[in-house]
């Protein structure tokens, strides 16, 4: 390398490093890939005494079942739910004792998709039918879904419905909002993803009249729910399987 | 002469009976004539053009759709530019069956014709016509 | 070579066509549950998956046996096992397909059946599974052929056969380990996560499949005079009689790992299964059925002097048979999902479109099984 050459190549790299501030410049005007926004992890808490406290209120029951055209089965072993009321014992029986609270112990859960970090149903599908996005949302195609049923099977919270029958049959008022689903597929909570790209808060969050659902960003901490996870002891559906659900549950 | 002439030439009149069975069938049962499809039937205020040319939609549409379908579905994309810099959803209730809201003109007439079964409508609620009058659910 | 399953006596055309006509009737009950989706059995939010996989999970297991017979004939050239090699490997074959057709009947969606591969999931055992069970299909279709075609012949089989027999082997392990990890990969079903689960399964599979080996070389020798000979019988009778011992000797261990430890949610599963749940027990007199059949076999089978007799020996291998369908079928995989993952207790039985498409299915494969058995006879026929 003569000497020519070595003092242009210099002179460039003192270039590149005089105009690096000015592109960070740029750069600064988009969202910084650290910063919680582009951090979105969608996440529930739920405070199970303001749900009891309600009493026989269904309305997010309803109103999630209304917005998604899911169908109202006949036989209860065909059930299709996306979120309904369980008893304290089924849904957590590794945590029960005979001296817990009456209210607690008889009041019931209110359980759904756990939206798991870590989520069983997402690895045993063979089809990537289910998948889990980058904000959290275990999804569903159900284009894609052949009907196995291996999720149904490696989900430990009983989340999924299959689709036994035609479910059109089962509808009252089906309407153009949102797809039913055919038979032979399976089924379940999809956090709204449909309503959140609208900026609308999840269809249970929004009709719940006690306040007792909380919906928010795990990625950003002045958040409701980070707000909330940090005030108050939470409790997790069998946190043991490392599944790390997203539903949070206050008792 | 083979020795079992007679039955090879049994089994090969089956086999041609059968392979041509569809043919018949369509001769006897006549086919639906291939009309043009009817493109809509009401103006919606902004939407005065589809997202793509009529050439482009007649033989693609099929295309759109799916890919529409994955990017919604898979990637969580829901707006749609057009080359021309027009907004839409992509959406096949809300976008497509809001101009072209008469599904039996416009997507069975040739479905029908061309005995294609597409499994849309399984799922997503078409807008069909009844008798009365009423739109409703296959 | 495949036309000579077309030379038959009335006999032989009389015994395909009652296989084809149940075969018929399974295929009219399917086209009745594909109308109406999957509602038509028994199947339900809690028990997802019933009597389709069970058989499914059994015939695996028949279809890896083939390995018991290939593996000492191939590999250690023990050649008594001379004329039971093919019908091991014709058996596997027909097994495979009554798998495929078994999952294809499970499916909600058969049509999409292409999805598992266009979009190839590795992180999922059904993959695994679909890959293993092919192979093994494919595997044994062309080994089958190639030796009895050289056979044919009068040819040793051709230089490339080989090293395929020797893949055939560790392979036919593999479809019934993948099989195993189907279930015991899953936290969600304590009654399955077991790491003994894949050993378990091979020796059911290994005691299983050549008992029915042993009775369909009884069969023969009786209906066709095909003789594959005493000493391959009562070698197949020890590898039984092992296989047997030690499946038995498994599911004591999983029993007392869920009684000693006491943890509700593995021992509640084999309560449910011994003794019934809330009052639930519909499984409990085939699991006890189930139970006594193993003891009695391995009685007939460890002594020496009745596996010795064929008449007691073929009795106890339709009871090691019937011992490990309802086991490994029916117990293993109804009872995962009693309790279910949310404790509750429903209970699940077969519905009658159910069984007529599982027999149809059965039927089919049978109907293989004598076609694939007569080409063998046939070649073998006539070389004497």
């Amino acid at each position: 390398m003569d000497r020519r050459l070595f003092v242009k190549l210099t002179g460039l790299g003192a270039l590149g490093l005089a105009a690096r501030p000015a592109l960070d410049l740029f750069a600064a005007a988009e969202i910084p890939a650290h910063s919680p926004l582009a951090q979105r992890r969608w996440a529930m808490v739920m405070d199970l005494r303001k749900c009891q406290e309600a009493g026989d209120c269904e309305v997010c029951i309803a109103a999630c079942h209304q917005a998604h055209n899911v169908p109202k089965m006949d036989r209860p072993d065909e059930e299709i739910k996306w979120v309904w009321k369980e008893s304290f014992h089924h849904t957590f029986h590794d945590q029960e004792h005979p001296y817990l609270d009456e209210q607690l112990r008889h009041g019931p859960v209110l359980v759904t998709c756990n939206h798991c970090e870590n989520p069983p149903c997402v690895r045993v599908c063979p089809t990537q039918a289910t998948w889990k996005r980058d904000d959290g949302i275990v999804m569903m195609d159900w284009h894609r879904c052949i009907g196995c049923r291996y999720c149904i099977v490696g989900c430990p919270y009983g989340s999924r419905s299959f689709n036994w029958q035609d479910p059109r049959k089962h509808l009252a008022e089906p309407h153009k909002d949102f797809p039913t689903r055919t038979k032979g597929v399976v089924e379940k909570c999809t956090l709204c993803e449909e309503r959140l790209t609208r900026n609308q808060l999840p269809a249970c969050v929004e009709a719940c009249p006690a306040g007792a659902l909380v919906f928010g960003d795990l990625g950003d901490p002045d958040s409701p729910v980070r707000e909330l996870l940090k005030s108050r002891y939470t409790l997790r559906r069998k946190p043991n399987l490392g599944t790390q659900p997203q539903v949070y549950y206050i008792v | 002469m083979p020795p079992d002439f007679r039955k090879i030439v049994f089994g090969l009149v089956i086999f041609l009976i059968l392979v041509t069975l569809p043919l018949w069938t369509n001769l006897l049962r006549g086919t639906a004539p291939l009309e043009d499809p009817e493109i809509s039937t009401r103006d919606v205020p902004g939407k005065d053009r589809c997202v793509r040319e009529a050439e482009y939609m007649k033989a693609n549409h099929m295309d759109l759709l799916n890919e529409w379908r994955e990017t919604v579905v898979r990637d969580g994309e829901r707006g749609f530019v057009t080359v021309d810099g027009r907004h839409f959803d992509r959406s096949l209730d809300r976008t497509c069956m809001d101009c072209h809201n008469k599904q039996e003109v416009f997507c069975d007439r040739c479905h029908n014709a061309l005995a294609v079964s597409p499994y849309c409508w399984d799922c997503h609620i078409g807008a069909r016509e009844t008798k009365d009058g009423s739109t409703a659910l296959r | 070579m495949l036309e000579k399953a077309l030379y038959g006596d009335r006999k032989y055309w009389t015994w395909l066509a009652a296989l084809g006509a149940v075969g018929l009737m399974g295929v009219l009950f399917y086209f009745y549950q594909f109308a109406n989706g999957l509602t038509v059995t028994g199947l339900s939010r809690d028990v997802t998956w019933g009597f389709y996989i069970a058989q499914f999970t059994f015939l695996v297991g028949v279809a890896a046996s083939a390995v018991m017979v290939v593996l000492p004939y191939y590999l250690h050239h023990y050649k008594a096992f001379g004329k039971m090699a093919i019908l091991g490997e014709f058996l596997a074959i027909s097994a495979v397909l009554m798998c495929m057709l078994f999952i294809f009947a499970d499916m909600g969606q058969p049509f999409r059946i292409m999805n598992m591969f266009l979009h190839p999931t590795l992180h999922s055992m059904m993959f695994w599974d679909t890959i293993a069970l092919s192979g093994y299909l494919v595997l044994n279709v062309v080994i089958s052929r190639a030796t009895l075609s050289a056979e044919r012949k009068g040819l040793p089989p051709a230089g490339w056969v080989k090293p395929l027999i020797y893949l055939s082997i560790p392979w036919a392990v593999s479809i019934h380990t993948v099989t195993a990890f189907l279930y015991a990969g899953l936290a969600a079903r304590p009654f399955w996560m077991t790491a003994i689960l894949a050993p378990r399964f091979l020796a059911s599979a290994f005691a299983s499949g050549p008992s029915l080996l042993i009775l369909l070389a009884l069969i023969l020798r009786r209906v066709a005079n095909y003789d594959v000979g005493k000493e391959a019988i009562q070698k197949l009778a020890v590898i039984v009689a092992y296989a047997m011992s030690v499946n038995v000797f498994f599911v004591l261990m999983e029993i007392f790992t869920a009684a000693y430890s006491n943890i509700p949610e593995h021992l509640l599963h084999f309560e449910y299964l011994f003794f019934g749940l809330e009052g639930k027990s519909a499984l409990v007199p085939w699991m006890w059925t189930s139970e006594i059949l193993a003891v009695l076999t391995l009685i007939l089978l460890i002594n020496p002097k009745t596996r010795a007799k064929e008449g007691l020996l073929g009795l106890a291998c339709a009871m090691v048979f019937v011992a490990i369908w309802i086991d490994k079928g029916m117990g293993m995989v109804v009872t995962g999902f009693v309790p279910s993952t949310m404790g509750l207790v429903n209970e699940y039985f077969p519905t009658l479109p159910e069984i007529g498409i599982t027999l149809g299915i059965y039927a089919l494969g049978a109907l293989l099984v004598s076609l694939l058995y007569k080409i063998a006879l046939g070649v073998r026929r006539s070389l004497v």
